[in-house]
């Protein structure tokens, strides 16, 4: 069991420890310790219930949703997304997929749950949504499709959007997320122009956040992006966010998804 | 097709069937020991908790990271070879208040426990058992807690 | 009503490893809200876990465990099919019990 193995580990480095053991090391350390028994298990649990569940003015599940691989295949539909869809005409984010099929499945107003406070009404439910669909893809590689014009142009979007610095910082996502090596306090920050790897940066998101025990989407992880460069916040679920995760989630390709998983 | 929320869902009849099976630990049936969760510091815990002055011994294997990214989870994990640990206790010497929380085993679980905890500030975590003919052992460790940053 | 706790339960060997995973605020009591206003305690006091309807383990808990816990242990003397049963009460007189079988 891997839990026993990982503490085996640690008993057995549980001696002196040498003078200046790495704290990149030690924060690794407490991360392999919380990955089984992930919290966020609690929200796809929950998820899956949703997804089954007949909700909504027309008291339908959204089992007939289609996340791009076909109505109701959830299982591979995480790592190609964002694309583009048919039915919207539109390039779609998972959030923003999941907007569209409550609103012509169930009857809800997606605008209404757009314009809904994280944490409050609606916006709980689609937490367990992400984390139940992304947690359905977990281990798959990204592979978002650029084979539309519209994929490929809210490819080039996202990719000004991540280097346009504006705000009183003068900010730009590349500020933090341009570079190898990178660190804000003890938290590496991963190079979004590339693929930063497994189960890092996009790959990372929905995640369960330890600090407030809260599931964020990857629409929660950038508006708070967009808050700590003192932006206004995006519009949720907007063609701006859209665009971003097109770029992340191209730059991205092959990387294994490890979410949802469990953050800081 | 059962979800899994609903395979996990049972009635108030299996709650009721508990009440009255087996054998029950004494602490189950105790109330809870407000005294305790409500001291401050080390020998205030173990003066509430009745016990002695504890030994340190390396027959507790106490595991817990180096650091923690956050205060709010910590992972620790104990465990045990020793005959006749009745009791364990996890103390988190600067905490507002230090007992986090103490499990009771049978001779039917192996003597041992992993759980999250929250810690304040770093602090020595302490992780204490209590032994049916009294003796009282413990291993700790400091755990250096940071805030973090804002990043993922 | 809370929500379901998430149990594992796999032999490993003579016994069988339990994960536990509780969906609980676990309020420490000494947090303020928005309005500067003290959010009051809200938290597990008390857990068992029992192995076909015996209780096998308990404890007590205080406001410094984890929110959403997670709490490992393993049972002797298991076999797959046999049931774990993990129940918990908070300090608002709240419980639950969920079961999970061996696998």
């Amino acid at each position: 069991m891997r839990a026993i193995v990982l503490l085996g580990a640690l008993v057995a480095a549980a001696g002196p420890a040498p003078a200046q053991t790495s704290t990149a090391d030690g924060i690794a350390q407490y991360r392999a310790l919380l990955a089984d028994g992930n919290p966020a298990e609690l929200w796809e649990a929950k998820g899956e219930a949703l997804w089954k569940q007949p909700r909504g003015p027309k008291s339908a599940s959204l089992e007939a949703c289609d996340l791009g691989k076909g109505p109701g295949v959830v299982k591979g539909a995480f790592v190609e997304l964002p694309r583009w869809f048919a039915d919207t005409q539109r390039v779609q984010d998972l959030e923003s997929r999941l907007l569209s099929c409550m609103q012509a499945l169930q009857g809800f107003d997606a605008a209404a749950i757009a314009a809904t406070p994280f944490g409050k009404g609606e916006q709980v439910n689609i937490e367990a949504l992400v984390a139940y669909v992304s947690a359905a893809s977990r281990g798959l590689r990204f592979n978002l499709p650029q084979s539309r014009a519209e994929e490929r142009q809210m490819y080039e979007v996202g990719k000004r959007v991540f280097h346009f610095r504006a705000g009183p910082y003068d900010f730009a996502c590349v500020s933090c997320h341009g570079e190898a090596g990178k660190r804000i306090r003890l938290q590496d920050l991963p190079n979004l122009t590339i693929n930063p790897g497994d189960g890092v940066g996009f790959a990372a998101w929905p995640a369960y956040r330890v600090s407030s025990g809260e599931l964020w989407g990857m629409q929660r992880r950038l508006n708070d992006c967009y808050r700590q460069q003192r932006f206004p916040y995006p519009g949720y679920a907007s063609d701006a966010t859209i665009a971003l995760g097109v770029y992340m989630g191209v730059q991205a390709k092959g990387a294994q998804s490890s979410a949802p998983s469990i953050k800081r | 097709m059962q979800t899994r929320r609903e395979m996990m869902r049972r009635s108030a009849a299996v709650a009721a069937l508990l009440g009255g099976a087996g054998v029950l630990p004494a602490q189950a049936q105790t109330a809870w020991n407000k005294g305790a969760f409500e001291a401050k510091g080390v020998e205030g815990v173990l003066k509430a908790l009745g016990v002695a002055k504890p030994v340190e011994s390396q027959d507790i294997v106490f595991t817990a990271p180096d650091i923690a990214e956050n205060g709010a989870v910590v992972p620790i994990a104990v465990s045990t070879a020793l005959p006749g640990v009745r009791r364990i206790a996890f103390l988190v010497e600067k905490n507002p208040t230090t007992l986090a929380g103490v499990f009771e085993f049978s001779d039917a679980v192996e003597t041992g426990v992993g759980t999250r905890i929250k810690m304040g500030e770093t602090s020595n975590v302490l992780a204490v058992a209590i032994l049916g003919d009294g003796k009282v052992l413990y291993a700790q460790k400091e755990v250096k807690v940071t805030l973090g940053g804002c990043g993922g | 009503m809370s929500d379901p706790m998430r149990i594992r339960a796999q032999v490993q060997g003579s016994g069988a490893i339990v994960r536990v995973l509780m969906s609980h605020e676990m309020e420490t009591g000494l947090r303020k809200d928005a309005a500067g206003k003290t959010i009051p305690a809200w938290h597990i006091t008390e857990v068992t876990a029992a192995l076909n309807g015996k209780t096998v383990l308990s404890a007590q808990w205080g406001t410094a465990i984890a929110k959403n816990p997670f709490t490992q242990f393993t049972v002797k003397g298991a076999k797959a099919g046999d049931k774990i049963t993990i129940s918990w009460v908070d300090n608002h007189g709240d419980k639950r019990t969920d079961e999970a079988t061996i696998a």
